[in-house]
């Protein structure tokens, strides 16, 4: 059977999965469509809060950053699985024991003001939103490298999908997907990985592999930073950037790893408080396998890939990869673009090296070199076309496609429900239609989700510039505004609605000017107020790696401007004290 | 209210922010000491070729992340029984 027919089928079993999932899982309450009734098993929501989280990027582009980046990537690795030691010590359990159904509710509620209800809202629209627009672009590529249709066809299929079970099924239909894509998506990543790591090591485990010698003796890693050296790019496993930098990078992921809203209401579906403090840690164990398997995957592609080019010692004549003998895969990739080859010294050989290094440039010219011919490698090819470098059977690439259109959908479906229950909760339901009963608000969450897919679908389309920018937004938003208030509304009863409102907007605004000053005012190309180089940057500080100082900016503001104003009033500081113990006077309900 | 007394109540809290606080003193020391800050002290001990500083940062701290939160919910729940306070129905 051909690779296209066989693709074809892995991804219709898959959809007709999630299809017969949707049917089976349909929301008739708000307990339901908000937080799946308050039923899910711990184990059951650590799977579908892992395929909320890893995304398109996780997915497909991660490994490729490490590839890319060697030791200075190890920020997303930590940044991105430490932010769940924040969620289940510090927020996961106390919001459970809330028991409301949406992040705003909290914040309205324990600051018991509208106005710290309406920022929060719009602190998750944007952060989702700018997020959701990734998963929606990763839907339409995927569907569009792996199926061969256009990527607008692509991400229409896409939209139909995911408002098939959203809209029918809210958090109790997107729970359940969430869990079948799990496993679709780590058994697409794992089984390459295994295969890969026993060609180039003997071993078996990924995780080891990667760390384990390679068929001469010598260890994989040693041999890729040898590789890489003699062509003149950076050693893998030395570090780049600035320590304090990358300190405060993966800072900034964590925080907004726990900030982020999408995440953070997968807790409020299990039964119980101590459910959501082990959920956590199933949720991490899940995210784990694909996060330790990430490294592995990154060095070996990149060694591969290097090796196909230059088979040979560096600088002799037949050292490189004649172009009329690529393989298959790279003929394939070339045609989407992901890899570009230009014979720039006319000689019919790939050379593949780093001309930007001056002293090596020197060298590659006395071999004849004109200047790198690989004038475009894409990092997502390490995780697309590793099935088809490492030989792998058809079976293989085509679950590679079903497993990258699981991760998208999965959390695209999170995104968009996080935005369309702030919506209909928050600003209708408890703002400015609290008389509405709960089959209108029912109502109300299923029209604002597929208005939210529309708008979604329409971004995706008509993605604007700045879209690759606005992930770290996304993360830098979280951690700058959301995360605080929430940990300060946990842990102090002495930060009120005032302290709450004036830290949010600080630690919004903070980050947001500290981005576009580097970045372009709202991205617009040429507004940059200062260049985007490390010897601008305050402390040595990226844009990207901005929240955790808007963090502190945000406490920092929120406890002068509570010590300033009305204390907090009684009833409130009963409910923070309520909210740290399982239980007690107003214990979870709805189980 | 499910505690005994206003005393206990606050032992409960007290003993769960220290549980809290140690292990997030962990959390820091392997992710941003063992894996960045002493890299190149702990990179003198070999792992596959590179060094354990960098094994921390791609491995090992996602391992302790999980054994954290993998005890903190195991010593919470006998916490919670300790102070009767458990919400197994």
């Amino acid at each position: 059977m051909d690779l296209q027919t066989l693709t074809y089928i892995v991804v219709g079993l898959s959809f007709a999965l999630y299809f017969g999932i949707a049917i089976w899982a349909r929301a008739g309450t708000t307990g339901e469509y908000y937080a799946a009734g308050r039923g899910v098993h711990p184990v059951a929501n650590g799977m579908a809060t892992a395929a909320d989280w890893m995304s398109a990027a996780s997915f497909i582009s991660m490994a490729g950053l490490i590839a890319f980046q060697g030791y200075d990537a190890s920020i997303f690795l930590m940044g991105w699985t430490g932010g769940y030691v924040l969620l289940a010590l510090c927020l996961a359990p106390y919001l459970r024991k809330f028991g409301k159904f949406t992040v705003p509710d909290f914040i309205g509620d324990r600051y018991y003001s509208r106005t710290a209800r309406i920022v929060a809202v719009i602190c998750l629209i944007v952060a989702s939103l700018t997020y959701v627009i990734g998963q929606m672009k990763g839907i339409g590529v995927a569907f569009s490298r792996f199926l061969d249709v256009d990527y607008a066809t692509g991400l229409y299929a896409g939209m139909g999908i995911v408002f098939f079970y959203a809209v029918l099924g809210g958090m109790k239909g997107v729970t359940y997907t969430q869990i079948a894509q799990y496993c679709v998506l780590i058994f697409a990543y794992t089984v390459p990985a295994i295969f890969i790591s026993l060609n180039l090591t003997n071993n078996p485990i990924p995780q080891f592999g990667f760390l384990s010698d390679t068929a001469d003796g010598t260890p994989l890693l040693v041999k890729l930073d040898q590789t890489l050296v003699d062509l003149g790019f950076a050693e893998y496993t030395a570090q780049k950037g600035g320590t304090f930098n990358m300190l405060m990078y993966t800072l900034s992921l964590m925080m907004g790893t726990a900030g982020l809203p999408h995440v953070i209401i997968r807790f409020f579906t299990v039964p119980k408080v101590s459910d959501a403090r082990s959920s956590a840690g199933w949720a991490l164990l899940f995210i784990a396998i694909l996060y330790t398997t990430a490294p592995a995957v990154g060095s070996m592609a990149r060694l591969n890939l290097t090796n196909t080019i230059q088979p040979g010692p560096v600088g002799s004549a037949e050292g490189n990869l004649a172009y009329a003998e690529r393989p298959d895969w790279f003929k394939k990739w070339e045609t989407t673009g992901l890899l570009a080859f230009e014979d720039k010294n006319g000689d019919g050989r790939i050379q593949y090296y780093n001309d930007k290094n001056p002293e090596f440039a020197a060298k590659a010219e006395s071999f004849g070199w004109k200047g790198n011919e690989m004038v475009k490698v894409d990092r997502d090819i390490m995780v697309l076309a590793n099935p088809e470098i490492a030989n792998l059977p058809n079976w293989v690439i085509a679950l590679v496609a079903a497993g990258g259109l699981a991760a998208a959908l999965s959390t695209a479906a999170g995104l968009l429900l996080a935005m369309s229950t702030a919506i209909s909760h928050d600003l209708l339901k408890r703002t400015f239609m609290p008389d509405i009963g709960e089959k209108q608000e029912l109502m109300a969450a299923r029209i604002a989700m597929a208005g939210a897919i529309l708008v979604a679908g329409y971004l995706g389309l008509n993605p604007p510039g700045f879209a690759a920018q606005v992930v770290a937004l996304a993360f830098g938003l979280a951690a700058s505004s959301i995360f605080p208030v929430l940990m300060m509304g946990i842990f102090s009863s002495k930060v009120n609605n005032s302290g709450a409102v004036a830290g949010m907007l600080v630690g919004l605004v903070s980050t947001l000017v500290y981005i576009f000053t580097y970045k372009g005012w709202f991205f617009v190309a040429g507004t940059e107020m200062l260049a985007n180089t490390p010897d601008n940057w305050f402390l040595g500080v990226s844009p990207e790696a901005f929240g955790a100082l808007g963090a502190l900016l945000n406490f920092a503001t929120a406890f002068i401007v509570s010590n300033m104003t009305a204390p907090v009033p009684d009833d409130i500081r009963h409910m923070v004290e309520d909210i740290r113990f399982p239980k007690g006077a107003g214990e979870a309900h709805d189980h | 209210m499910a505690f005994k007394s206003e005393d206990d109540k606050n032992a409960y809290w007290r003993k769960n922010l220290k549980l809290m606080f140690i292990l997030l003193v962990i959390w820091a020391v392997v992710s941003y000491g063992f894996g960045i800050l002493f890299r190149p002290v702990l990179d003198m001990i070999p792992v596959g070729g590179v060094g354990l500083g960098f094994w921390f940062a791609q491995q090992g701290s996602i391992y302790v992340f999980l054994a954290i939160v993998a005890i903190y919910a195991k010593k919470m729940r006998e916490l919670d029984r300790e102070f009767g306070v458990d919400d197994d129905e």
